[in-house]
């Protein structure tokens, strides 16, 4: 077991494309640690520097207590599940899942015995002897995972392990995986674009945007406190409202509304400041008659999402959403308010669109 | 080796339309038929013709050896067995399908695996220019063992020592072969995912290691196309031989077969037609034995 630490980690492709760009984090030894981020962030590229795959540009990797950062992929003690899965279209399951042992010239019978026993842990009993080819996508994924346990691995990398299932097996296998993880404690590093995924799963979070790190936290923290604007809408079923709002006089204008300066930014603003308002969908709420500190609004287009309904309205020039108990369902062309529960309120900086307070 | 197709005399039947169509219509529609079906009767006799054309030797190359005097034409055989006794008699004959066999399988060997290994570096390296190099060592392959380098080539191996030995014979035909074999083995290695090769270094395999376990095993249908492709082209192969080796002892059966001749100066068709069906058989044999032993199926990627 060990932990991870990268410090100004800079993984530079040929070309000039920056896919890590000056990195810093510190993944604690058994922490089940996610890299989450849109497509071409450098998520995988970090992953893979971290694997020994990528040659690393400047910066330092320490896995454990040992500089790992010029070391060969194979001393390093990682093991990592590919997108892909990478199973041996060759070799049947059992002789997939002893691999690693058969380059450490692991005897046989003793690979075969740990390639059951590791197998069966994994339910993939009575499919030892079939070839990967003759899988289903789930038996497949197991199949790379339990490959990748096998061996005990310090620290075990999954690259968007989840993304080739069907939706309905993806949850099952991520309950799964977190059980795994958490029997093994082993170290986990794992990509994911899906951030319902990062927040079901992870101890921490890292968020990457362009090859920087923008927020490194529980998931709790980058949910309720985003760093900035980007984590903001990125974190949550339903992005985040984040429209342009000024300071005016101890409360914020938006549009011709007023709302009450967010707690915690008091003192942090000063008046006429070009700030950013943001609140979360979950957190707004919908009243058809007018309510103390509401912004009057016109629905425009209503979503079913099953047990509650997401609104779209308009404010003026400002678009909402707003997430809605089913029974208080109202219909498109519809006036009334919409009413921020003043603590979930959050405020950032119009030009760097860093979070105040 | 394109099998007679038996003629097909069936017309395509005119879907008659349910509702019935003006008379000038139906007229064309059925010319339309009728030059489809006409046309298709041409196309069955071409191709009866070309059929035959390419079966008459396969015919001979059968029929031939069993008849006491065979000719270069085709006729019914006057049974025997005489031609192979006389064959068997023949100190060079059966000796030299051993020297062929012998030369096949070297080549082969030194293709397969240097080939591999040009093949996987050339796969998974970036070199400056690498399609190029490839296209150029393509080009220049063709004349290796090719009749216009002959001189040159006969020059070097003389300077060398190695006139009249197989390590000249093997060597020459190899550089001939490799660029072709590396250009195939090279698209096939591109085909495997790279990911599998990323998963073995993880556990700690080396370069070696990675090929021998994992990307020989999924490009085994190519190797083995390969394999039976060398030997097909040393089997085959007369000038190469014949320049490079001095000793009848030596010779392989392409060129021992160049040898045979009667007293009176003429081509012995007796001798030269047993000899060719022996000829044929082991490249026939070799086929089938790779084929059922590491067959040609193709794993690649299970997904993606
Ligand atoms: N081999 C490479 N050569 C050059 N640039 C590369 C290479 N691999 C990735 N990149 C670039 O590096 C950046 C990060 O890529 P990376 O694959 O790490 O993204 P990602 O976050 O894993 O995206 P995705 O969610 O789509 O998998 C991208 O801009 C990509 O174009
Ligand atoms: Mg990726």
């Amino acid at each position: 077991m060990a932990g991870i630490t990268a410090t100004q980690l800079v993984k530079e492709y040929p070309g000039g494309v920056r896919g890590v760009d000056e990195i810093d984090v510190e993944i604690t030894d058994g922490e089940f640690f996610a890299l989450l981020g849109p497509s071409g962030c450098g998520k995988t590229t970090l992953l893979r520097s971290i694997a020994g795959l990528e040659a690393i540009t400047s910066g330092t990797l320490v896995i454990g207590d040992r500089d790992v950062t010029n070391a060969e992929p194979g001393v390093r003690g990682v093991a990592m599940v590919f997108q892909d899965y990478a199973l041996f279209p060759h070799m049947d399951v059992g002789d997939n899942i002893a691999y690693p042992m058969r380059i450490k010239r692991v005897k046989r019978d003793e690979r075969r015995s740990t390639a059951e026993r590791v197998g069966d842990g994994l339910s993939l009993q009575g499919l030892i002897e079939r070839r990967p080819g003759q899988l289903s996508g789930g038996q497949q994924q197991r199949v790379a995972l339990a490959r990748a346990v096998a061996t005990t691995p310090d620290v075990l990398l999954l690259d968007e392990p989840l993304s080739n299932l069907d939706a309905r097996l993806r949850l099952e296998a991520r309950t799964f995986l977190k059980e795994l993880q958490r029997d093994l404690g082993v170290t986990t590093v794992f990509v994911t674009h899906d951030q319902a995924e990062a927040l079901a799963l992870a101890d921490r979070i890292a968020v990457m945007r362009a090859g920087k790190l923008q927020q490194i936290g529980t998931p709790r923290e980058v949910f309720q406190r985003p760093n900035n604007t980007f984590v903001a809408g990125f974190i949550g079923s339903t992005p985040m409202n984040l429209v342009p709002a000024t300071v005016e006089g101890g409360s914020i204008a938006i549009g011709d509304a007023r709302v009450p300066v967010p707690v915690g930014t008091e003192g942090l603003v000063r008046d006429g400041q070009a700030v950013i308002w943001g609140i979360r969908p979950e957190y707004l709420r919908w009243s058809p008659t007018e309510q103390p500190g509401g912004i009057p609004a016109v629905v425009s287009v209503v979503e079913n999402l099953g047990a509650s309904v997401l609104i779209a309205v308009h404010a003026g020039e400002l678009k909402f959403q707003v997430v809605v108990p089913e029974d208080q369902e109202p219909a498109p062309g519809d006036r009334g308010w919409i009413v921020p529960q003043a603590p979930k309120t959050l405020l950032f900086d119009a030009e760097s669109t860093q979070r105040i307070g | 080796m394109t099998s007679t197709p038996t003629p097909t005399s069936t017309p395509t039947s005119t879907t008659t339309p349910p509702v019935a169509p003006p008379p000038n219509v139906r007229k064309v529609a059925a010319n339309a038929s009728l030059r489809h079906f006409l046309s298709r009767v041409a196309f069955a006799i071409v191709m009866t013709i070309v059929g035959v054309l390419f079966a008459l030797p396969m015919v001979w190359l059968v029929l031939a050896p069993f008849d006491a005097t065979p000719s270069l034409t085709l006729s019914w055989p006057d049974w025997t067995l005489d031609n192979f006794a006389r064959l068997f008699e023949n100190p060079y004959a059966l000796r030299s399908i051993g020297n062929s066999l012998l030369l096949g399988v070297a080549t082969m060997v030194i293709v397969v695996g240097f080939g591999a290994l040009a093949a996987y570096a050339m796969s998974r390296i970036r070199i400056p220019g690498r399609d190029g190099i490839l296209y150029g060592l393509l080009l220049l392959s063709s004349i290796v063992t090719g009749t216009a380098a002959m001189v040159p080539t006969f020059q070097i191996i003389t300077q060398l020592g190695l006139i009249n030995s197989y390590t000249g014979v093997v060597l020459v035909l190899a550089g001939g072969i490799l660029p072709t074999v590396i250009f195939i083995l090279k698209d096939f290695m591109d085909s495997i995912p790279k990911s599998y090769e990323e998963s073995a270094r993880l556990y700690g395999a080396g370069p070696f290691r990675i090929l021998r376990d994992v990307v020989a095993p999924i490009a085994r249908p190519g190797l083995a196309f390969i394999a039976i492709w060398t030997i097909v082209q040393v089997w085959g192969n007369f000038l190469v031989p014949f320049i490079l080796l001095r000793s009848p002892d030596l010779q392989p059966a392409a060129v021992v077969m160049y040898t045979f001749y009667t007293e009176s100066g003429q081509a012995d068709l007796r001798l030269i037609s047993a000899f060719a069906l022996l000829f044929s058989a082991p490249v026939l044999i070799i086929y089938f034995v790779v084929n059922r032993r590491y067959g040609f199926r193709f794993h690649g990627g299970i997904k993606s």
